[in-house]
């Protein structure tokens, strides 16, 4: 059994012009100690697919489907007390920006003792001796003074450390990273990528880790979920993936990656906007953006199927094969090349 | 701290000296001659003269001001009034008490109402008593205090009797039959609510609208993240960082009013300072007007820096160095 099978999820907000469908069935499974990578554009529904599994969407306007099985049980439908035992103990989340994902007026030593005593019955003592312990493991210099400092004192990259220590401090089967070095600058974000891999070695959780950026899916990641426009377009093991990409919106986004080692004028970019989610467009959600785009792709959506050489290669595209496996290897060839 | 307090008390000063010169300046310059009212309707040129001297009028501007806050800073004297020769101490001390007993009560009150109203309906926006408290807020903006003083003595004071409609009964120690905390806050009951609706109405807006910001906070979405339950995340998250602006608030509002809650005191005849300083301004009475000035004037200095301290032990990022 997969840790955590997320099935036909569907999360749809209510807003004055109308539902958002901001997930619009999205599938796919993390195994123990597996690293899951979903990209995409932002707007694609990345995070807002964490947000539902963990429950952490707003509840007066958000609809959700589907199911999310964490151990055979599902997330969706469990109550928020059943929820609460599990967030923050088996399954641990990081956000995006460091900078305001802590509380200004509470020491970060106050915030992991509050982490360690919802789930454990310690003393505040035994709870402080595991921050300590957390902190350091996440290579916050002077552990043990820096406990009773406040986030203000720390940099972005340090309080990023101190949410790592904070999300892994419960041994959690499953982190959640939501762009974890997007708000950091270039040298942290490597830091912070290997930091959370050596981690996982370390403690052996599993990682879904969002982000827009393909390198630190290709260093980080086992699996891919390519998102677009709330659904997925492609789903692969790492190297399956980057070796033969099949949907054209993934060619795209290989093809938008800066290179040091190509002297080129300018990036190639996805052509168009991301279409909105109030009224998505008929047929294939890419087709207005798609340089391969066809009659068919206009009226019917495709489904998210196997490709005939691989079963764990999926992807929603109309294309016929041949074609892709052409297109891909030009693709790679030019990058190669390049 | 220290080192803060010290600079803190030296910017108070300066402030305090820049205040009194202009009231003195405004109020025994400009207006009208003081040696005339201190001798009365039938004020003799004898009498102006000798006047002129034990007041000092005839030495030039900064004499009389230099000798003033001599007065003032050496003697702790803030002179006689012109009108009664009442010492002007005597009289703010009596007065004090008075409007302290309403601005602090009309505290409590408003606080009592705004926090659970700004609280719950910030919590649950759109909600019945969201709207209800958004009506009251409009009302108690809108509405002003003399109209809500007067409607409330006629109706629960003077049509059904609930309460006394006007004067005061002293806490400690009082003067006629009428005293003690009993009868104290019974005669204080309409003042404080009409003193209270205005800065409720403004607080429950203010509380309201800081407790949204801070729920759709980050850290607040961490703290659920983490497995808080909902009151912790309130309590402990929301509330912690909502309710530090209020401080700031309630400290300069209650320093402010200190110095006369002039409507409130005139509707329901509280001798506090707001209509001793509106008499003594119509009686030209100008030592008077000047002394309640440096009390207002001080009461605020303390209170901002009560503020100032207090931030310092809930607000770490608020470092007194």
């Amino acid at each position: 059994m997969a840790l955590l099978e997320v099935n036909d999820l569907k999360t749809h907000f209510r807003t004055d012009d109308g539902i958002v469908k901001a997930v619009d069935g999205v599938s796919f499974s993390v195994e123990k100690g597996q690293t899951l990578g979903i990209v995409g554009e932002s707007g694609s529904g990345k995070s807002v697919t964490c947000l539902t599994i963990m429950g952490l969407n707003p509840k007066a306007n958000t609809i959700s489907s589907g199911e999310a099985l964490w151990k055979g049980k599902d997330l969706i439908r469990m109550s928020s007390r059943q929820l609460r035992n599990i967030r923050g103990d088996d399954i641990a989340m990081i956000f995006q920006d460091p900078m305001t994902s802590l509380n200004p007026v509470k020491s970060i030593g106050a915030q992991l003792i509050e982490a360690v005593m919802l789930h454990r019955d310690v003393s505040k003592k035994q709870a402080r001796a595991r921050a300590v312990e957390l902190l350091k493991a996440v290579g916050i210099p002077r552990a043990e003074r820096r406990i009773d400092d406040y986030p203000h004192q720390f940099s972005g990259g340090m309080r990023q450390r101190v949410m790592i220590a904070m999300a892994l401090i419960n041994d959690p089967d499953l982190l959640i990273a939501d762009e974890p070095t997007t708000a950091l600058d270039v040298t942290t974000q490597a830091q912070i990528i290997n930091l959370m891999i050596k981690l996982q070695q370390d403690f052996g959780s599993a990682i879904i880790i969002i982000t827009h950026d393909l390198g630190v899916i290709a260093e980080a990641a086992d699996d891919v979920v390519v998102m677009y426009a709330a659904q997925v377009v492609e789903r692969a093991p790492v190297t399956n993936l980057f070796n033969r990409p099949h949907h054209p919106y993934t060619w795209g986004l290989l093809g938008s990656l800066p290179r040091l080692d190509a002297d080129v004028e300018r990036l190639t970019q996805i052509q168009g906007q991301p279409p909105s989610l109030l009224n998505p467009p008929r047929g294939c959600r890419f087709h207005p953006r798609c340089p391969y785009v066809m009659e068919i792709c206009k009226t019917e959506q495709p489904a998210l199927a196997p490709i005939s050489t691989d079963p764990d290669h999926l992807q929603r595209c109309h294309l016929d094969e041949e074609t892709k496996d052409r297109e891909a290897a030009k693709l790679l060839q030019g990058m190669v090349a390049a | 701290m220290f080192r803060y307090l010290i600079r803190r008390m030296l910017w108070a000063c300066l402030l305090f000296v820049v205040i009194t010169l202009v009231t003195y300046v405004i109020f025994f310059i400009i207006p009208a001659n003081p040696a005339k009212l201190s001798c009365g309707q039938r004020a003799t040129e004898l009498c102006i003269k000798s006047a002129e001297k034990t007041l000092g009028l005839d030495k030039p501007v900064y004499v009389q001001y230099g000798k003033f806050l001599e007065r003032l800073v050496i003697h702790q004297n803030l002179g006689k009034s012109f009108t009664t020769r009442q010492s002007v101490n005597k009289i703010v001390g009596n007065a004090a008490p008075v409007t302290a007993s309403l601005v602090f009560g009309g505290a409590i009150l408003w606080m009592l109402i705004a926090l659970p109203v700004g609280i719950l309906s910030a919590l649950r926006p759109r909600s019945l008593l969201d709207r209800s408290a958004m009506v009251f807020v409009l009302i108690g903006i809108s509405a002003h205090p003399v109209w809500i003083g007067l409607i409330l003595a006629y109706t629960v004071g003077f049509k059904l009797g609930w309460t006394p409609i006007t004067g005061y009964c002293d806490f400690f120690n009082p003067a006629t039959d009428c005293g003690g905390p009993v009868q104290w806050a019974y005669h204080l009951i309409l003042p404080w609510i009409t003193f209270a609706v205005l800065f409720a109405a403004l607080y429950v807006r203010m509380i309201r609208a800081n407790v949204m910001e801070a729920s759709n906070e980050d850290y607040v979405r961490t703290a659920r993240a983490k497995g808080a339950p909902e009151h912790t995340v309130i309590r402990g998250h929301i509330l912690r960082n909502a309710l530090l602006p209020v401080v700031t608030m309630l400290g300069m509002d209650i320093g402010a009013a200190l110095g006369g809650a002039i409507f409130t005191e005139t509707i329901f005849s509280l001798p506090g300072l707001g209509q001793t300083a509106l008499n003594s301004i119509q009686t030209f009475d100008l030592s008077v007007t000047q002394g309640i000035v440096v009390f207002a004037t001080l009461s605020i200095i303390v209170f901002n820096l009560i503020v100032d301290l207090t931030y310092a032990v809930i607000d770490p990022r608020i470092r007194l160095n």
